[in-house]
């Protein structure tokens, strides 16, 4: 008895180191308090701010147009990458897989400074164009792509791709008709990691963005610089309206794979 | 004349970039409507020759010609022939209405006589109205079933089976052996069939294929290679035998197996043979009866028969018969002369068997052969308990575990000093062979030694042999 009641009061300290801080933003959020301290009293002006400047509305766009535009690139070529490097020879798959794995591993600092020196400084490619932040988000995402690809192309039966050549499909119809349906899972997850990967990230962005351009985390680590609170207080509101989405989606996979479970032990 | 071979293939080798080859020289000819088995143990190349002519590998060297042209380049999507797989390779993701119309859609075939032709071969399989169901939902026959009817719909000309029944359990097994071979008969197409099952092979072929280590080692129906096999190699493969080494003693006069029996074959007197008896056609009569005596050593009952071992000397017996022996008994063996295949030894390699003793060397007629046995039997290793184990970690059983020795007639010493050999005996016979007399030597074991040595001894002379052990060759069979 003594060890269950040791367990559990393990688990609430450990679930309140994990919780407590986004809860007591949560809470902030819906104050009109200026700092984090005394409350006086309940306000949705955070929320209301958050919606109605447009500074904010167009970082926040901004942000998702950037996250999923670099999530589509960054899946197609992480999965075409994948897929050749499958079907390619033992030793191709062997150093494809290798090379993959360095930009994961490697800190975004150096990934984002070199494609900034490489594009902007040796290329010259302007910044104001977009392309070295797209390039950069495109890099930072793919081998995370590949990543979740890959076991997927494993896991399927290697004569899926030959059945369907030897019932008359080309090679190109085998592999969409055929192949792509058998990995979508894991192109899906690909995508999802794609997508929060682009919305996290920092290093990249900084070294590579248009000067008046901002995601939302270059724009929260200049705002929590700023003086301008009602900004300030207003992102407290985002913060609390993505960890409301994360928690929802999250829900929903987590039910989905339940359900599915249950059908397939039916 | 009209060529009616719907495929040949004509020295068709495959070789890998390790320099294994998997396919050497294979040379078939395949008439229109043929059902052929490639039969094989696994790792044969029988798989990698159904590969090529599916066009999923293609041949190193060599020619593949669909009726008289050649194929052998083109992608598996222009050949007119479908495969069914070892594991169905249905699309998940599909149900099995549009698994089985996925290869007509590839051909543009038109709505309503896709839905026609589908429906039709689902009740040639016996599933009718499975159209709109899920592939998961099926069971492995039936989805073994929708395979076949999905290669079927397109009416190949040539069918390619790869071990398709490998999966199904006995009862559904042979079922679908019959079912197999009804619809060859109905549809005429040409059937192209992998197995390692050699009853599968002989119950359903026009002409069986039987191949080992990527060569073709015998093509004929299935009554040839059953009764007239060519090496011992598919004697032993096809079905249960005896195999022995012997020699010719006189016209149509056979000795092996520690007996002199008549045989119908004539073959001149003094030449090696190896001598094949099928366990069902060996008599046990009273020991004075037989030709052979020997000692019951074991008995299985089986249903249809019992499966008696016995042993003569040093020779085994493996016998079926529906009358039962009792262990221990004295029992006297006869074979009637048509039971006994004769074939002339490829080559005159004596092989003997040699036992691992406890120390873990070799032993042979009380001899230790100084060699290591974890040497012999590639990956295997002693554990600290003393127990012998194989690369895959299982315990070799030193009883029951025998190593093949070879060695060759030319690498044999003849002495009179009776000590200095491995093995003694008497010279029972010699031919002068150009430069050299070639000696049949019968052991004390009853194991006939072939030797070659350029003097002249004589006929029953005792004599010793003396084999080098870097003349050995040891080969480690994996017994059941």
């Amino acid at each position: 008895m003594k060890k269950k009641i040791g367990t559990s009061v393990f688990l609430c300290i450990m679930l309140l180191v994990l919780y407590l801080p986004i809860v007591i933003l949560a809470v902030y959020s819906f104050t009109d308090a200026t700092n984090i301290g005394a409350i006086r009293g309940f306000s949705m002006h955070n929320y209301v701010t958050l919606f109605t400047t447009p500074e904010l509305l167009e970082m926040i766009g901004g942000t998702l147009i950037l996250a999923l535009g670099s999530a589509v690139l960054a899946t197609f070529l992480g999965t075409i990458g994948a897929i050749g490097s499958f079907y390619s020879k033992k030793k191709v798959n062997a150093a494809i897989s290798t090379i993959n794995q360095i930009p994961v591993i490697n800190a975004d600092v150096v990934t984002g400074f070199s494609i900034c020196i490489l594009l902007v400084v040796v290329l010259g490619v302007s910044k104001d164009t977009f392309v070295p932040l797209v390039i950069g988000h495109v890099t930072l995402c793919a081998p995370f792509v590949y990543l979740s690809v890959m076991p997927k192309i494993r896991q399927m039966d290697s004569s899926l791709y030959e059945a369907a050549l030897d019932l008359g499909a080309t090679p190109f119809g085998a592999l969409t008709q055929v192949v792509i349906p058998q990995i979508v899972p894991g192109i899906i997850s690909g995508f999802g990691l794609a997508v929060t990967l682009s919305l996290d990230d920092y290093f990249i962005t900084t070294y590579t963005k248009p000067a008046t351009f901002n995601t939302i985390s270059t724009y929260v680590v200049n705002a929590t610089k700023g003086s301008q609170t009602t900004i300030k207080t207003a992102l407290w509101a985002l913060s609390t309206i993505i960890f409301a989405v994360v928690i929802l989606f999250v829900a929903i996979v987590n039910f989905r794979t339940v359900k599915k479970e249950e059908a397939q032990d039916v | 004349m009209e060529n009616t071979n719907i495929i040949e293939l004509k020295h068709v080798t495959r070789s890998f970039e390790d320099g294994f080859n998997a396919v050497t020289d294979f040379n078939l000819e395949v008439k229109r409507g043929e059902f052929v088995t490639f039969l094989g143990p696994s790792g044969c190349g029988k798989t990698t020759t159904l590969r090529m002519i599916a066009g999923f590998d293609l041949p190193t060297s060599g020619e593949i010609l669909l009726n008289g042209r050649s194929i052998t380049d083109l992608p598996p999507y222009r050949r007119p022939i479908n495969t069914v797989f070892q594991r169905y390779a249905l699309f998940p993701h599909m149900n099995i209405y549009d698994n089985i119309a996925y290869g007509l859609k590839q051909k543009k075939t038109p709505k309503d006589l896709i839905e026609k032709k589908v429906k039709k071969v689902l009740s040639l399989v016996d599933l009718e109205g499975f159209e709109r169901r899920n592939v998961s939902t099926l069971s492995g026959g039936q989805q073994q079933r929708i395979a076949i009817a999905r290669a079927l719909v397109n009416e190949p000309e040539i069918l390619l089976l790869d071990e398709p029944l490998g999966a199904l359990d006995l009862k559904m097994r042979q079922e679908m052996q019959y079912e197999l071979k009804d619809m060859h008969d109905k549809l005429g197409i040409t059937f192209i069939y992998v197995t390692h099952d050699q009853e599968e092979a002989l119950t359903m072929s026009d002409k069986i294929v039987v191949m080992n280590e990527g060569r073709v080692q015998q093509i004929g129906t299935p009554e040839d290679i059953y009764n007239e096999p060519i090496n011992a190699f598919v004697a032993d493969f096809i079905g249960e035998s005896n195999i022995f080494n012997g020699i010719m003693t006189g016209k149509c006069k056979v000795r092996f197996g520690g007996g002199e029996f008549d045989c119908v074959d004539d073959v001149a007197e003094g030449t090696h043979i190896t001598a094949v008896v099928r366990p069902e056609d060996i008599e046990i009569t009273a020991p004075e009866k037989g030709i052979v005596q020997g000692t019951v050593t074991n008995v299985i009952f089986k249903g249809i028969h019992y499966e008696i071992t016995v042993t003569a000397g040093k020779n085994e017996y493996e016998i079926q018969s529906t009358k039962n022996a009792a262990v221990g008994n004295r029992v006297g063996l006869f074979v009637e002369p048509d039971g006994i295949h004769i074939m002339i030894a490829e080559d005159h390699t004596n092989v003997f068997y040699a036992d691992i003793n406890k120390d873990f060397r070799l032993e042979y007629n009380g001899h230790k052969i100084e060699t290591s046995v974890t040497k012999i039997i590639t990956g295997s290793r002693r554990l600290e308990d003393g127990s012998l184990v194989d690369a895959q970690g299982d315990v070799i059983d030193l009883n029951r575990t025998r190593i093949r020795v070879e060695i060759q007639p030319e690498d044999i010493e003849m002495t009179d000093e009776q000590d200095t050999g491995l093995v003694q005996g008497n010279i029972s016979n010699l031919i002068y062979q150009g430069d050299h007399y070639s000696y049949v030597i019968q052991t004390d074991l009853e194991q006939d030694f072939v030797v070659y040595d350029e003097d002249l001894w004589n006929m029953g002379d005792r004599v010793s042999l003396i084999m080098p052990l870097d003349k050995m060759k040891f080969i480690y069979n994996r017994k059941k």
